[in-house]
């Protein structure tokens, strides 16, 4: 496993080249790229898809899929620009909160019913949605702007931006328990094979579990960062999320079929992605081409078209010599 | 109305509470959408008018159209999530070519026509694509949809620029808003398409093909049954049916929008396929099935509707109904 083999290494560490790659690129073209003021605002844009990714990431590498993270955040905004009045945590709890609910609805219906997770999640996205417009009475929710609740998405500690630092206590969180607790270990071990982790005793009900309340309550705390940044709650927000986050996984690098992943390179995709938009918002300044905001989806696709066609490559290679 | 492949016959249920199940798995759909019809005529105004038919028909229509190229699909076990933005580029493309932004053309029934075929041959060759990732690379259906799904209304938005095309063009709009003999043109088409694809995969070897593949891929392939061909053919299939609902869209709003033209219709789509009875893992597909889980949703959404219900609520309850109906399929199957 760890013989060094440069095509197993691409494929684990592509993602964190290319990423190099594009930052040294938009170094070498644009002034001000690498500034501290796009770097934070960079960062202070992506954390709430970072959070939704990392959920994700879990979630796939037990085999599953979670298709409500997007509605979940949306609902997760609108609880907590509800309870901002309140302060900042009670905010933050109730946004949590929220998402950990549909969290555990989809945990129960994908362990205990037996639904498949695509349809399962896939209900409880319009649920959330629905949830979301019925609080918000089908309009956005206006936070509190005296309780402090704004810090969350619009603060700094030191210089730092307060999302960003949250995203990544996530992430740091995340790796020590994908890397070192049996819990970690037992997820890889429920996506690589779901009936062996079970004959050999492991709680895979249990896992399951923990990954869809883990996905909902990154979901619902991007949320709040959500209502925080932009000062109000929105219903309407977070459609696409759910497939952005599986198209940062998979740049990332996780395979969707389980058993597999990395949380850093999951990191590392969703920065790519969001990289890309920035770079093209430079492009653009440069004023030697003129792409509408429009382009950056279809550059987002054929940059996942891409990355799939190697992974798909790499696998077929793999599978021939073993 | 429904086929298994590769899996033997359940055999008789040996107790009484699971022959109900078995019943209810079996025949669900079909007594929910008895029981919504009894409902509604008992409490809902007007119900049994032309005019509610004809709402509800003409609301379910491209949902069910884009749904039988979505069974297919799921039939051999993939799913296409690039439905919603292949409509949008089949409805950013027609009126393009029929208003003449790209060449014009004089004969008004030419510039129709060409533009009719044109948008739904795109997005059928789209269509193929998605089969080609997933046949040629072995790119799982989802990942390989996603591409499209992502890039694919961003594409229809590059094209329009973003903006808003109108127009008032009858010989193009019959298809949105004629009718033949009093019924919308709309469904003659959902009920054509309907009827073809259920005897396409009740009595063709190509419909054997398909179930065949999704009950066991290994299997099929060691039958000879030309795997990658077949999967190719299904996208494809479904990229033409989504290119029409795009068409019938824009021609019932005589506008089309990119940002919203099939906007989540993939998950309409599936929803009304898993409600319908079809296994999301491929094997075991019922078109007819489709048709009635894509109505059934949609008459519960109009008995809220018309009962007061705000629409968000509506949602909250098809959610319910998704999971009721695929659970007690999988009752029915593992009794």
């Amino acid at each position: 496993m760890h013989k060094l083999d440069l095509r197993g290494w691409l494929g684990t560490y592509g993602v964190v080249l290319a990423l190099a790659a594009l930052i040294l690129f938009g170094w070498m073209r644009y002034e001000n790229f690498l500034g501290f003021f796009n770097v934070m605002s960079v960062l202070r844009y992506n954390s709430m898809f970072a959070l939704v990714a990392l959920g994700m990431c879990f979630v796939i590498m037990t085999g599953g899929i979670d298709l409500s993270v997007g509605s979940t955040a949306a609902l997760g905004s609108v609880v907590a620009a509800l309870a901002s009045p309140y302060g900042l945590l009670p905010g933050l709890a109730a946004g949590v909160g929220a998402g950990l609910v549909v969290g555990l609805v989809n945990g129960v219906l994908v362990t205990r019913l037996q639904i498949m997770p695509f349809i399962a999640t896939l209900a409880t996205m319009l649920a959330a949605s629905g949830s979301a417009l019925l609080l918000a009475s089908n309009q956005s929710v206006s936070v509190s702007y005296e309780s402090g609740f704004t810090f969350l998405g619009q603060g700094n500690l030191w210089i730092l931006p307060v999302p960003a630092l949250i995203a990544g206590f996530a992430y740091v969180v995340g790796s020590v328990i994908l890397n070192y607790t049996s819990t970690g270990r037992t997820m890889l071990a429920v996506g690589g094979g779901e009936d062996a982790t079970r004959l050999m005793g492991l709680p895979a009900d249990r896992i399951k579990l923990i990954v869809y309340l883990a996905s909902g309550g990154l979901a619902g705390l991007a949320g709040v960062i959500l209502a925080s940044q932009f000062g109000a709650g929105q219903p309407i927000e977070g459609v696409g999320w759910e497939l952005f986050a599986i198209a940062a996984v998979v740049v990332g690098g996780t395979l969707l079929t389980g058993g597999s992943g990395s949380v850093g390179a999951t990191l590392a995709g969703v920065l790519l992605l969001g990289i890309l938009f920035n770079v093209l918002n430079f492009e653009n300044g440069k004023g030697w081409i003129s792409l509408s905001a429009y382009w950056q989806s279809v550059i987002r696709g054929l940059f996942l078209l891409v990355v799939v066609i190697i992974q798909a490559r790499l696998m077929a290679r793999r599978e021939a010599r073993a | 109305m429904t086929q298994t492949l590769g899996t033997p016959a359940p055999a008789a249920s040996p107790t009484r509470r699971l022959e109900i199940i078995d019943f209810l798995s079996r025949y669900g759909t079909l007594i929910a959408l008895a029981l919504l019809i009894v409902f509604n005529l008992i409490f809902t105004r007007n119900f049994a008018t032309l005019q509610t038919l004809n709402v509800n028909l003409t609301q379910v229509c491209t949902i069910v159209i884009v749904a039988v190229g979505m069974t297919l699909v799921i039939a051999t076990g993939g799913i296409d999530l690039s439905v919603g933005s292949l409509m949008a580029i089949s409805g950013a493309l027609a009126p393009m070519i029929f208003l003449g932004k790209i060449v014009p053309i004089d004969n008004v029934y030419l510039a129709v026509a060409a533009a009719m075929v044109l948008a739904v041959a795109v997005a059928g060759l789209l269509g193929l694509f998605n089969g080609w990732l997933v046949a040629q690379f072995g790119i799982q259906p989802i990942v390989a949809t996603l591409v499209l799904f992502i890039a694919g209304r961003g594409i229809a938005q590059v094209m329009t620029n973003g903006n808003l095309q109108t127009f008032k063009i009858p010989e193009f709009q019959w298809i949105g808003l004629g009718r033949f003999f009093g019924i919308p043109i709309q469904v003659i088409l959902m009920a054509a398409i309907v009827l073809l694809a259920a005897w396409c995969l009740r009595r063709t070897v190509f419909g054997r093909d398909i179930l065949a593949i999704g009950g066991n891929e290994k299997a099929a392939r060691f039958a000879g049954i030309a795997v990658g061909r077949v999967k190719l053919a299904v996208y494809a299939i479904s990229g033409l049916c989504a290119g029409l609902a795009g068409l019938v869209v824009i021609a019932i709003n005589s506008a089309s929008d990119a940002n919203l033209v099939g906007l989540g219709m993939e998950l309409d789509a599936i929803a009304a396929v898993a409600v319908g009875g079809t296994l999301l893992t491929g094997g075991k597909a019922t078109i007819i099935g489709t048709l009635l889980g894509a109505l059934t949703i949609q008459l519960v959404r109009y008995t809220l509707l018309a009962n007061g219900v705000p629409d968000a609520a509506a949602l909250v309850v098809k959610a319910a109904i998704i999971v009721a109906a695929v659970w007690l399929q999988r009752q029915g199957r593992t009794s």
